[in-house]
């Protein structure tokens, strides 16, 4: 099971914003999200609002997704106009799920198309698609690289079949270098992603898949911690002793490993787990994530962000197509953030990446007094959690252990 | 069978010959408080209807931990060959911490019935209290209750009450608490076997205060054993021990809501209401007098109540610190044996040093404070009080470690007990093991019975206050029960152990022991602070010491992982709920020096048990 969405206020059926936040919003870059839920095999980690079934009666199933998505889109399109926002052509698209390519590439396209002819698309926009390495081949990805996608991310995890395997992952390790090639050669920018810290995975299992993510020349590496959250197969697996919970330091030993090998490479970390070769390899979508800028998400319990509004959509596919068809929002609730919340967020999103945030940024409107957050930052810079910093217009920037320990420097730079 | 008495004898005109004034003496959960409420229902002071369950106990801690900690008095009429009696039932408290509130109402009775559970035998502290009242020259009445159990065994504990007290097991009494059965012919014998109250009717008045109780709406209640004379409404009392003077406002009889009356008479139990409001102007064992006609020679048998075992108490929320004190002050006003005075931690803040009869009435006083004044409370190890010489002959007390002087010391007394512990000789060897790990010295062992023995030890009281009776209990399966009386002061060799967290002493940890046990008190403290606090971004050294020596020393190793690796658009709320939850756990830390120590982490620390609660957290 996925996790149950956060409590919120009711949200508008027909999806209008607050005009604080329209305002706050508008003019901003404008980010789009599709989730798609459908899966072939559920993993025992995952967490994530998906189905291991491709029909949930009342016609509903993988081949009306495209529809749902389309109709989603349009109410977007009229709910931000009726509020009153200023809609910049999209910055960037990403489809992620689930299993995006377990729907036909057509839709995929589809959908893809009907967003840019509502909201446009900005010349250097990001378009990705989250892909398995079993479920596209060559012409699938020709299909998406000719309807306008730039980018692929393959969920490649390990390339070791034992670890593959805890993970309850189908596909076959020796297809990734196969479909990270297609894609390279239909002109696509490529990701993998890679898990580490797996029940039972050794430092040198680890080492292995890093070695072979990067002698496939991809664009972009994303190494993730494994999370067990509560209430997935694999933490009750773990909670019933068939299965060891990973060891924190274990996985801060395979993230220090990750950085060096993937340094060697030529990847540098531009976030805590984005790795990329270079500025213009960057994920611009998740980018947008971290700079906490609008965007809209589509399907079945997809989360939006609009100058300060989150709202989320319901989960279930059912529950999520019968509002789409009666044309009210399938939002299930909405936050409005306050002034200190959206600090707070700032603050626990920004931290995470290269840039990181200057001084002043970090005081926010008076969050914090200047001499407290000096001396949190001189305490910090003594522990070798952030960078050399000078007083004021500098930027606080994560070191390398501070990157291990980024939630504990966000909680000490969060005003009290 | 007697009949309920028609016509209930009148309070203040009451002729000695035909009262009866009586306690039991039971162990906690042999069922007094059931066999009380019997006792109610057979004479017709409270219908059926009326019953609440444990009439007697009012408090709520003592209704649900089945103590009686306050004792009251009820008056109950019952007839026997025509003739009607007052009875008056003289509750007490069951536990050692209160001997001296035992003392007192003991001496208030000619009679005490002995009850005993029939499937557990007597226990060391009702042992204790039947030789007290043995001293005071009461006609005991043995009586086994829970005759109704499955597991009863009424005909080895009436063989081993008659032992006791030299009766033959014929004479010792079988009744149920639960069904009722035997209770009448227990009021029958009652009548028949105590002693009727003697005193001079015509002498100036003499009334002891067996206790006191405060009442927000009355004030302090007072509960009184007419010996000499008459005291009457609206008359001026004097009590003995202060000369203060007080009118009394209200007389009465407790049967069992209170009834004002026209006075009590010779033999005679009641309450008196003055509109003191402190339980210390009406001190439990005090003789009151009239003032216009004021006796020469009090009743004797007063004492002041001493406080044996200190503990600090700290709001967990420093900004409690003001109810606290108002707390405190509340309780006081009923119990005469609290004592406290302000202190500061430098871990725990602003509380207070609070000195208590002994472990149960620490206990009491905490939870009380927590219960019904809603308050989070942290209290430090109980100490007891050292009589200290240093190198320059200055002696002072020393009742909290911090006050331990820093440079060499001459002499160190310390209070000891006398113990004893009554168990299956089964445990003899696993007893015998721990009072000797704790100091004692064995003063002599008795068979009750063939498979019951009684162990006399000499220990010192530091070394019983922290987790003695817990561990006899377990050594035991919980079948020893334990009693001790003070027992003088002894020399002994004792240090203090500091507790230092990356190099800052917490001087809520410091502790005073003997010598040959401050390592392992260090080896256990560190230990459970490694356990207990979380890994810090750096590594955090713990040590104890005595003086500058260091004897002891643990390292919590630097936590290195402690980041979210994925934070997407649909991450963002549910993470930042969880840095906010985690930011607010971190106001409820205490700060040593940089070092976040959980509140838990101190309560457990302070806790009795040796293992830290969760072993498996790291």
């Amino acid at each position: 099971m996925s996790p149950a969405q956060p409590v919120g206020m009711p949200a508008p059926g027909d999806g209008l914003i607050g005009s604080e936040s329209v305002q706050a919003g508008s003019g901003k870059p404008f980010s789009l999200y599709v989730h798609v839920p459908y899966c072939s095999v559920r993993c025992g980690y995952c967490d994530f609002n998906t189905y291991a079934q491709d029909d949930f009666g009342d016609g509903v199933n993988l081949n009306t997704f495209a529809d749902e998505a389309i109709a989603e889109l349009d109410f977007a399109h009229s709910a931000l106009q009726n509020s009153g926002a200023e809609i910049t052509p999209l910055h960037s698209v990403f489809f992620g799920g689930g299993t995006p390519t377990r729907i036909p590439s057509t839709d995929l396209v589809r959908i893809l198309h009907h967003a840019v002819s509502l909201f446009g698309l900005s010349s250097h926009a990001e378009v990705t698609t989250e892909a398995n390495p079993d479920s596209v081949d060559e012409e699938d990805i020709q299909i998406l690289a000719e309807g306008g996608f730039t980018r692929i991310s393959f969920g490649m995890q390990s390339a070791v079949p034992r670890v593959l395997k805890i993970l309850d992952r189908t596909h076959t390790p020796d297809n990734v270098p196969k479909v990270v090639r297609w894609a390279q050669q239909a002109g696509l920018q490529t990701s993998v992603d890679l898990i580490y810290g797996a029940p039972g995975e050794t430092l040198a299992e680890w080492e292995q898949s890093l070695r072979a993510a990067v002698s496939y020349h991809p664009d972009h590496i994303s190494a993730y911690s494994l999370i067990v959250e509560e209430g997935t197969k694999m933490w009750a697996r773990i909670r019933r002793g068939e299965l060891d919970m990973p060891d924190d330091d274990a996985m801060a030993d395979m993230y220090l490993l990750a950085d060096r090998i993937l340094g060697e490479a030529g990847y540098q970390w531009y976030e805590v787990s984005n790795f990329s070769t270079d500025i213009s390899t960057r994920s611009t979508h998740n980018l947008a994530y971290w700079h906490n800028v609008n965007w809209w998400g589509i399907g079945p319990g997809a989360h939006s962000h609009w100058g300060g509004t989150r709202w989320w959509n319901v989960k279930h596919p059912l529950a999520y197509s019968q509002r789409i068809r009666q044309q009210i929002s399938p939002a299930q609730a909405c936050e409005v953030l306050t002034p200190n919340q959206q600090h707070f967020e700032d603050v626990m999103l920004r931290l995470r990446i290269r840039e990181g945030m200057t001084v002043r940024e970090l005081q926010g409107q008076n969050q914090m007094s200047e001499d407290q957050l000096h001396q949190k930052i001189q305490w910090l810079e003594k522990q070798g959690l952030i960078e050399a910093v000078e007083p004021l217009n500098s930027r606080v920037v994560l070191t390398l252990k501070g990157r291990l320990l980024g939630d504990a420097v966000t909680r000490e730079l969060l005003p009290e | 069978m007697s009949p309920m008495a028609t016509h209930a004898p009148e309070p203040a005109a009451t002729n000695p010959e035909i009262l009866r004034n009586f306690c039991i003496i039971a162990h906690i959960d042999h069922g007094k408080s059931t066999l009380a409420d019997r006792m109610l229902q057979a004479t017709g002071v409270v219908t059926p209807r009326e019953m609440k369950a444990q009439y007697l106990d009012r408090m709520d801690i003592e209704r649900e931990r089945g103590i009686t900690i306050k004792s009251q008095a009820v008056r109950m009429p019952w007839e026997v060959d025509g003739q009607a009696y007052a009875l008056n039932m003289i509750d007490t408290p069951g536990h050692v911490d209160f001997t001296y509130e035992v003392s007192r109402s003991l001496a208030a009775c000619e009679g005490a019935l002995l009850l005993v559970d029939a499937a557990q035998g007597i226990e060391a502290q009702t042992l204790a209290n039947l030789y007290l009242a043995m001293e005071n020259e009461l006609t005991i009445i043995p009586v086994l209750n829970k005759i109704d159990l499955p597991a009863a065994n009424p005909d080895k504990y009436a063989e081993e009450l008659a032992n006791l007290i030299g009766v033959e097991p014929e004479d010792v009494l079988r009744v149920s608490g639960k069904t009722g059965e035997g209770v009448e012919e227990l009021l029958d014998r009652i009548v028949e076997l105590i002693p009727a109250p003697q005193g001079k009717a015509d002498a100036p008045a003499r009334a002891m205060i067996f206790d006191s109780v405060y009442d927000s709406y009355r004030g302090v209640v007072t509960y009184v054993r007419v010996v000499d004379g008459q005291l009457s409404p609206r008359q001026k009392i004097k009590m003995m021990s202060t000369n203060a003077e007080h009118d009394l406002l209200e007389i009465g009889v407790i049967s069992p809501e209170p009834k004002p009356t026209k006075g009590l008479g010779v033999g005679e139990v009641g309450y008196l209401i003055t509109g003191v409001k402190d339980v210390r102007q009406s001190r439990v064992g005090d003789t009151v007098t009239s003032s216009h006609k004021s006796a020469t020679e009090s009743l004797g048998g007063y004492e002041d109540p001493k406080p044996m075992v200190f503990s600090g108490l700290f709001p967990i929320d420093g900004s409690d610190y003001p109810l606290l004190r108002d707390a405190l002050d509340k309780l006081k006003l009923n119990d005469a044996a609290l004592i406290y005075e302000p202190e500061t931690s430098a871990a725990l803040g602003f509380g207070f040093r609070c000195g208590f009869l002994g472990l149960l009435h620490l206990e009491i006083v905490r939870e009380r404070l927590e219960r019904e004044f809603n308050l989070d409370l942290i209290s430090t190890a109980p100490n007891v009080i050292y009589d200290v010489v240093d190198e320059h002959g200055d002696a002072r007390r020393v009742t909290n470690p911090s006050e331990f002087p820093d440079g060499k010391i001459a002499t160190i007394r310390e209070p000891m007990v006398a113990c004893t512990i009554i168990a299956p000789a089964e445990f003899i060897g696993a007893i015998m093991e721990l009072c000797q790990s704790k100091r004692g010295q064995l003063g002599g062992m008795d068979y009750l019975s063939e498979d019951r023995v009684e162990l006399r030890y000499r220990l010192p009281l530091a070394e019983i206050v922290f987790d003695f009776f817990d561990q006899l209990k377990s050594r035991t399966k919980g079948y020893a029960s334990l009693d001790w009386k003070f027992d003088g002061e002894e020399e002994a060799d004792l240090v203090k152990v500091d507790i230092l967290l990356q190099g800052e002493k917490v001087d809520a940890f410091s502790a005073i022991t003997h010598r040959e046990k401050a390592y392992s008190y260090g080896v256990m403290m560190t230990g459970k602070l490694r356990e207990l606090i979380p890994r810090q971004q750096f590594e955090v050294p713990i040590q104890a010491a005595i003086g500058s020596r260091i004897i002891a020393r643990e390292n919590i190793r630097a936590i290195r992982k402690d980041v979210l690796s994925k934070c997407y658009g649909g991450d963002i709320s549910r993470k930042r709920k969880l840095l906010e939850k985690q930011k607010a756990g971190k106001k409820r830390m205490k700060m040593v020096g940089r070092v976040e120590v959980p509140q838990e982490a101190f309560i457990a620390a302070l806790s009795s048990s040796d293992e830290p609660k969760d072993k498996a957290k790291k």
